[in-house]
């Protein structure tokens, strides 16, 4: 048995344990479990769920290794749990959230009522990179542009959840969710079956409804399929695992072909009509000719195709506009003009360095902010202020000077901490807090689905508050649990 | 079916297939080399190792790699070598990958199967593993994955075109090296004056039969070992599953399934040159074929395996679209390449 014992919360918002080092009520039934394990015995379970993602292939490859080793995403054993309650606001601020985007997107490809109002400001749009003049006038079916979204959560020290990123584009990690949900519901039978931890497995038919949704209404029966890059794309996995789930097809762009304005696959008995793309290419590389010429991986023809309405994409292209790390500033004004409601779930304070009160304030205050490159993705691009060198913290000045447009910076937030299983070679099993967010899954078709939970993404790295898996982050399995079933009895 | 998918499970079929037979044609030499002895000054089973280079028609490729053909360079150049093309590793690695690529089609069982294969192979033949320690067992472990895959295909796929695909390229592939085997292995066997019916002439062409997991089964055939009876055996028989007939048989009736067009009649060129091909094989004798020269016999049926393989391609994996779209940018459309599908799958010669 590994005992909590020794845990502490150095000061931390811990996701398991209060600040006297009470357990929280909807984690006690998961600690009494873990307490109750034989020696050894947590550790094997978390060997037995790496043997099978290993022999699923749910591993990456580590690129310039020449014996082309590949790796498992790195995942704890340790569950991250959220109580029900809490869940419920989160769950209605999100919403509120993917509505108003939605509607910001609609509007920017529209008529700009936003920007003639005065809330945002003409030349952010105009130095938007992921703004698409393609798409002006564009009129995706029911008006909605992204279907499926994953924003990123994190609690800070006060125990707060903060917004900390839109993602629009081509969220990756469900697969995760799923996989890891199903490895944990094999080495921990008994505490799923008494307790309330809500289930994530119906995204799949949830995905596949808001897809044939956007079918033109005409089709009964529509065609839909999943467009990847290839074998070689990092999350292919992924995309792989989806379009099996959901029993379509996964193509790629050498699979598809534009043929007087509607889009075909190429099977073995000829051509056959695709009336839905989950597309997982970015807006750049989908289609030669209407965006990146050299891309290869693309559809010829797709936008005309799109602008015909002859085909339906989720997400529609250009609404990345919304996400962009400048115009998140303005997404809390963004609810307030359409929605009429106030934020339920609130941004980080975020300052740009395109103001000029805003770039002194961040040029003066390095060593304690965040500093992020507005159009990079997957924490690169990013200066932490606290654990930076002078000379690291000199080219982010220079930069953000020669191209305010590009930065923003925030406070940094001290995010949240669960234990984790720590065992190393030479080191008595043991836990330890590690820093996590959360990037829960959203589906916008005929309504809007929140999943319960989502991805828990963990920095495995000792006070580190990177968790992107390229930066050594792993996950770990998240639980939505009613507090009020704790005191049941649950088998092990 | 997309014609991609459909495409990569006949190669992943075809490749599998391909990494059995390498391993038993390297099986097969080793028990050989066992049987005869060594004449004093020279390289043990000189004779018997260098004809397996020569068959693969890279032999500039392995002689510009190593230094004479023994055991060690042809065993390395076949099984580890990553520029021989042929190589199981490269054919385990293209397995994988368009394993892979199909993932979402094929049944979950399949893809941990070649999946813990490819991993196993890399570990056992990597420094000490078993590949150096107990050659033997490492190519039969081999051949039993092989097998197993194929048996899980066959156990877990529903008998729709998927499985016709998987089932066309493993046929095609087996019918070839089983031709292959035999022409390689006939003329170092062919009895020599002084050989015939002595212990070693039937110890050899029985380790062939074995080779093709054929043994008992030609036992119960014939019951004596001879080579006219061999060679009958594995080019003619209609129900051993690993004669070369049998195989044609078995493509046809995929290919047909596919198509949906009654054997006997033929709706594309794969159609009536593979029917074309069993026809032949159906009216002909084993005399003639020996006749003729079984070399030269192999060398014709071989070119005519090969171009139903690449009309299989023509019709099914390479369906291109009538009229290209017009750029959206400039008006250049004239610039834009045509969409290919360009697969690049090896055609080995071993």
């Amino acid at each position: 048995m590994i005992a909590f014992d020794g845990y502490q919360c150095e000061g931390f918002f811990d996701e398991m344990f209060d600040a006297q080092g009470q357990v929280r009520p909807e984690a006690k039934l998961l600690v009494e479990l873990i307490q109750s394990l034989p020696d050894g015995e947590l550790e094997s379970r978390k060997a037995a769920i790496e043997r099978a993602m290993y022999r699923l292939g749910v591993t990456f490859t580590v690129y310039g290794d020449e014996q082309g080793t590949e790796k498992i995403f790195p995942f704890d054993i340790i569950p991250r749990m959220i109580n029900a309650a809490e869940w419920v606001e989160i769950e209605k601020g999100l919403k509120q959230r993917i509505k108003a985007l939605n509607m910001l997107v609609d509007d920017i490809y529209h008529d700009q009522q936003i920007i003639h109002d005065g809330i945002i400001p003409r030349h952010i749009l105009e130095m938007a990179d992921s703004y698409r003049p393609q798409c002006q006038g564009l009129n995706p079916p029911h008006s909605i542009w992204c279907h499926i979204v994953g924003t990123d959560l994190i609690r800070g020290a006060d125990g707060k959840v903060y917004v900390l990123e839109d993602n629009l584009r081509c969220p990756s990690g469900v697969s995760y969710v799923l996989q890891n949900r199903m490895l944990m519901k094999r080495s921990f039978p008994g505490i799923f079956a008494g307790s309330t931890i809500k289930p994530v497995f119906d995204y799949a038919a949830r995905l596949y409804d808001t897809l044939a949704h956007l079918a033109p209404d005409a089709i009964d029966d529509p065609t839909v399929a999943v467009l990847t890059p290839g074998v070689y794309n990092s999350a292919y996995y992924e995309h792989s695992f989806l379009a099996q789930q959901m029993g379509v097809e996964l193509v790629e762009g050498r699979d598809l072909v534009v043929q007087d304005g509607f889009v075909y696959m190429r099977t073995t008995d000829g051509l056959q009509r695709v009336d839905v793309l989950y597309r997982r290419i970015d807006d750049d590389f989908m289609d030669p000719l209407a965006f990146r010429e050299d891309s290869m991986l693309g559809v010829p023809g797709l936008m005309q195709a799109y602008r015909a309405g002859n085909i339906a994409l989720a997400n529609a292209p250009g609404g990345g506009v919304a996400d962009d790390k400048v115009m998140y500033a303005f997404v809390p004004d963004a609810i307030r003009y359409y929605l009429k409601e106030e934020p339920i779930l609130a941004n980080v304070p975020t300052y740009l360095a395109i103001k000029d009160d805003d770039r002194q304030f961040i040029l003066e205050n390095l060593g304690e902010l965040v500093v992020k490159a507005a159009n990079e993705s997957g924490g690169y691009g990013m200066l932490m202020g606290p654990s930076s060198t002078q000379e690291e913290r000199d080219v982010f000045a220079k930069r953000i000077e020669a191209n305010p447009r590009n930065y923003i910076a925030q406070p940094v937030v001290s995010l949240s901490r669960v234990p984790t299983l720590i065992d190393k070679y030479g080191e008595k099993p043991h836990f330890e807090g590690r820093h996590v967010d959360l990037r829960p899954y959203i589906l916008y078709g005929k309504d809007i689905w929140v999943m319960p939970g989502g991805l828990t993404r963990v920095a495995l790295k000792k006070g580190s508050l990177v968790v992107n898996s390229s930066q050594g982050g792993g996950s770990k399995d998240t639980w939505v649990v009613e507090a009020e079933s704790s005191d049941q009895q649950g088998g092990v | 079916m997309l014609s991609r998918v459909a495409d990569s499970i006949y190669w992943i079929s075809r490749y599998v297939e391909r990494a059995d037979h390498l391993a038993r044609f390297i099986d097969v030499t080793r028990e050989f080399v066992l049987d005869v002895p060594t004449a004093k000054g020279q390289t043990p089973g000189k004779d018997q190792w260098s004809p397996l280079v020569s068959v693969t028609g890279d032999e500039a490729l392995f002689y510009g790699r190593y230094d004479t053909a023994d055991a060690t360079s042809v065993t390395r150049f076949l099984t580890t070598d990553k520029l021989y093309l042929g190589s199981i590793v490269c054919s385990l690695d293209q397995a994988r990958e368009n394993a892979r690529s199909v993932r979402e089609t094929i049944a979950s069982e399949m893809w941990e199967q070649i999946n813990g294969f490819y991993h196993w192979f890399h570990d056992e033949s990597r420094g000490t593993g078993m590949m150096v320690r107990e050659p033997g067992d490492f190519y039969r472990n081999i051949m039993q994955q092989c097998m197993l895959f194929q048996g899980i295909t066959d156990a877990t796929m529903s008998r729709g075109l998927g499985w016709h695909f998987a089932n066309l390229g493993r046929q095609l592939e087996r019918a070839d090296k089983i031709g292959r085997l035999l022409d390689v292995k006939y003329f170092t066997l062919l009895p020599k004056v002084q050989d015939v019916n002595t212990p070693l002439d039937n110890l050899q062409w029985s380790t062939l039969l074995r080779s093709v997991s054929g043994f008992e089964m030609y036992r119960k055939r014939y019951q004596e070992i001879d080579v006219r009876h061999v060679v009958d055996f594995l080019i003619l028989d209609r129900l051993f599953p690993r004669s070369v007939q049998y195989c044609l048989f078995e493509a046809e009736r995929s290919l047909h399934a596919i198509t949906g067009c009654p054997i006997g009649a033929f709706s594309c060129k794969s159609e009536q040159l593979l029917g074309r091909l069993c026809a032949d094989l159906s009216y002909t004798e084993i005399d003639t074929i020996i006749e003729g020269g079984l070399h030269e016999f192999i060398d014709d049926f071989q070119a005519r395996l090969n171009q139903v393989g690449e009309a299989v391609f023509e019709r099914f994996f390479a369906i291109a679209p009538t009229a290209e779209p017009k750029n959206e940018l400039q008006d250049h459309s004239g610039d834009v390449p045509p969409d290919v599908i360009n697969q690049a799958h090896v055609q080995s010669n071993l």
